[in-house]
């Protein structure tokens, strides 16, 4: 996984609540077997005005004007402004991998659905837990002012605006540790083998009818 | 010391290891694969060299990109003709074999949606830790087990390690006292739920479903109810063990058999939240002020009661609110509507994770038996959860029923729910459904879902609008 560190890139405001995984990549596109090439059809139904389609090629599509990142200004943003509940719906990790492959390396919202939120950390996106009123805040300096751009320090947990303001967030001890190295988490846990083998032995006495060979 | 509630047993008796960090190493006892989510996982496992830890503990079977017509399936995988479809299942089966995984393939009559194969064939059974790279494995956790939806990450470190690294949540007790109403479903109570604490109510929380309300529910009800707990935001729903789980699972296929069952049911007694376990959270809803329900906008928690008006932007104090109602009048097509009657349905689905067990097929067959679907309907179809539950319908003449109103009858998939198959909705449709998800688009570019019970969905079908199937079944 690529690690992350520090990033310092465009915001992008994104104001509706409760923005759904279908939003963030419509079901048509879970067809691919693979983990990449989801980016030009992030958010394809907010940002285009036809419907799209699998292994379209997406230049020439007529784009929804009004939709926060098809504005000149929000060209090339790798942080996403978003509201309550962000990623809720389906468990498909489809969504963070289109929003990376689209080029975000963060989102920034008051709250996050907990299957969305888990799944970023798997792809190297830090999502970020502002206050309701530190993101509204955010939400107006970004409107505000054209190429505003934010930087993300992980190891100090923080968001800054270019006016050196400082936003304190929360982040898991592992996860942080994992982002930072950009460590893969099988690897870490199959460390762990022998703690594993240990509970399955315990509890194929107590439990035994649940390691027992199916019959077809 | 205060007691243990439910999911904290289930958390302890699957905890492998605690870490300083506060995460800990969680045992997995039964992984469910299907096409969508699991051919990365399966790619990764590959790139790293790695073998699944335990076969046994995983089942697979493909249900998101199956066809539902009969000519479509009557050639198996072959017959699939979106060709990136045929190309998703087609991977899940050479996965599967190269794995050494037990699948039921299209054309096994096991096969089905995952949360319907997995309790029907007894896989799922009380005590367990379940997951699957889908959001509705709630659903398991009516058998009182730990349920949960991931990411493909996540199937994929389970293939690998058998455990997942977990943080534990918080507990959240909702209870619906009492009894409830003539045809008003688990369906109703789930949606009366969301209503109640919004979508992201049960963000953080696993939620055990309790209360004489929920007790007094099949089953399939509570699966039902399970199921869209992650509609409320809670990744895990939960239901304690008592007689009905237990004569459900009884001699299921894969049911433990003989000394293993007696053992089974023994230590299954103790799935109960203890009597002075504390919640960090606790809702009451009263069972019999709740009436069919109807979802009006754009996410499960915009539902109201079939006699409600449908509720307007304008009215609502909240400014993000107002945004969002607007935003879903608009894309629902509501202007110059004021009751759900008003509006005019299009399309019928009764099928889906959530709705497509046998008892939700009798349900909707027992309101439609004699009627004829209203001729401004374009299309309803039933699509059973899986081909046993297809063929116990057919055994019980559910089919005839369904056909003879001119509803269609289907063969088994997650069809219409999400529409990644052919069946969807055009732009602007509107759809009485009884899946989980009224997203835009969820059904179709452009389509409008209204999420209803088998009994309202039958019912709407049948007057070619939003009814109260009370009224209707006088007539």
């Amino acid at each position: 996984m690529r690690p992350f560190t520090k990033h310092t890139g465009i915001a992008a405001p994104l104001d509706l609540a409760n923005v759904d995984t279908d939003m963030i990549i419509p079901k048509q596109f879970l067809k691919s077997i693979k983990r990449t090439g989801f980016g030009k059809n992030l958010f394809d139904e907010l940002r285009y005005e036809d419907e799209g389609q699998p292994d379209q090629d997406c230049t020439g599509r007529p784009l929804r004007k009004d939709f926060v990142l098809n504005q000149e200004r929000y060209q090339g943003a790798s942080v996403l402004l978003a509201r309550n509940n962000f990623g809720c719906g389906s468990s498909r990790e489809h969504a963070p991998w289109a929003l990376d492959d689209y080029g975000m390396r963060s989102v920034i919202a008051p709250s996050f659905a907990d299957i969305f939120y888990n799944n970023c950390f798997k792809n190297g996106l830090l999502p970020i837990v502002l206050t309701e009123a530190e993101v509204d805040q955010l939400f107006k300096d970004v409107e505000a002012n054209p190429g505003y751009e934010l930087t993300i320090d992980l190891e100090a947990q923080k968001v800054i605006s270019p006016s050196g303001a400082e936003f304190s967030f929360e982040v898991d001890a592992f996860r942080k540790h994992c982002l930072l190295n950009g460590l893969d988490d099988i690897g870490l846990t199959l460390q762990e083998a022998d703690a594993i083998e240990a509970y399955e032995e315990q509890r194929m006495k107590t439990a035994p009818w649940l390691f027992q060979a199916r019959s077809l | 010391m205060a007691g243990k509630t439910l999911y904290d047993k289930l958390w302890d008796s699957h905890l492998v290891q605690q870490r300083d960090d506060g995460s800990a190493l969680i045992y997995i006892d039964l992984q469910l694969l299907h096409e969508v989510t699991s051919p990365q996982a399966f790619e990764g496992l590959r790139m790293h060299g790695r073998k699944p830890w335990r076969l046994t503990s995983s089942l697979a079977t493909p249900d998101h990109n199956v066809p539902t017509t009969v000519e479509e399936r009557k050639s198996g995988v072959n017959g699939i003709a979106d060709p990136v479809s045929k190309i998703q299942v087609t991977t899940l089966d050479d996965n599967c074999d190269e794995f050494g995984i037990t699948e039921f393939k299209m054309t096994d009559m096991r096969q089905g949606i995952v949360h319907v194969v997995g309790p029907e064939q007894g896989a799922t059974l009380p005590g367990m830790t379940v997951v699957c790279g889908d959001s509705h494995t709630s659903t398991h956790g009516a058998f009182g087990a730990l349920a949960h939806g991931i990411g493909t990450s996540e199937v994929e470190h389970v293939l690998a390690t058998q455990c997942l690294v977990q943080k534990k949540m918080k507990n959240m007790l909702v209870r619906v006292d009492g009894k409830l109403s003539p045809y008003v479903t688990a369906k109703d109570v789930v949606l009366a739920i969301i209503g109640k604490i919004g979508t992201a109510g049960g963000t953080g929380f696993a939620i055990e479903f309790g209360g004489e309300a929920i007790q007094s529910l099949s089953m399939e009800g509570r699966m039902t109810v399970c199921n869209m707990a992650i509609e409320a935001g809670a990744r895990v729903g939960l239901i304690a063990v008592d007689q009905t789980t237990i004569d459900y699972v009884a001699n299921r296929p894969y049911a433990p058999k003989g000394d293993h069952w007696k053992m089974a049911v023994e230590a299954w007694q103790d799935l109960v939240s203890d009597s002075d376990a504390e919640f960090d959270e606790v809702v009451v809803l009263n069972g019999a002020d709740i009436k069919p329900q109807v979802t009006w906008g754009t996410s499960p928690e915009m539902v109201i009661a079939i006699d409600q008006d449908i509720p307007r932007p304008e009215d609502q104090a909240d400014p993000v609110t107002r945004e969002g109602y607007a935003r879903a009048w608009k894309y629902m097509g509501l202007e110059g509507k004021k009751t759900l009657a008003d509006i005019t349905l299009d399309r019928v689905f009764i099928g889906s994770c959530t709705n497509s067990r046998i008892e939700d097929l009798r349900a909707a067959a027992d309101v439609v038996k004699g009627r004829k679907v209203a001729e401004s309907l374009k299309q309803a179809i039933v699509v059973p959860g899986s081909g046993v539950v297809k063929a116990q319908a057919e055994k019980e003449g559910l089919d005839k029923i369904f056909t003879e109103a001119g509803l269609e009858w289907r063969e088994p998939g997650c069809s219409m729910c999400l529409a990644m198959n052919a069946d969807k909705l055009g732009q602007g449709e509107h759809c009485a459904s009884t899946s989980n998800r009224n997203f835009e688009g969820r059904q179709g570019f452009g389509g409008r879902t209204h999420l209803v019970s088998p009994a309202m969905a039958a019912a709407a079908a049948i007057a070619g609008h939003f009814v109260d199937v009370n009224e209707l079944v006088k007539q």
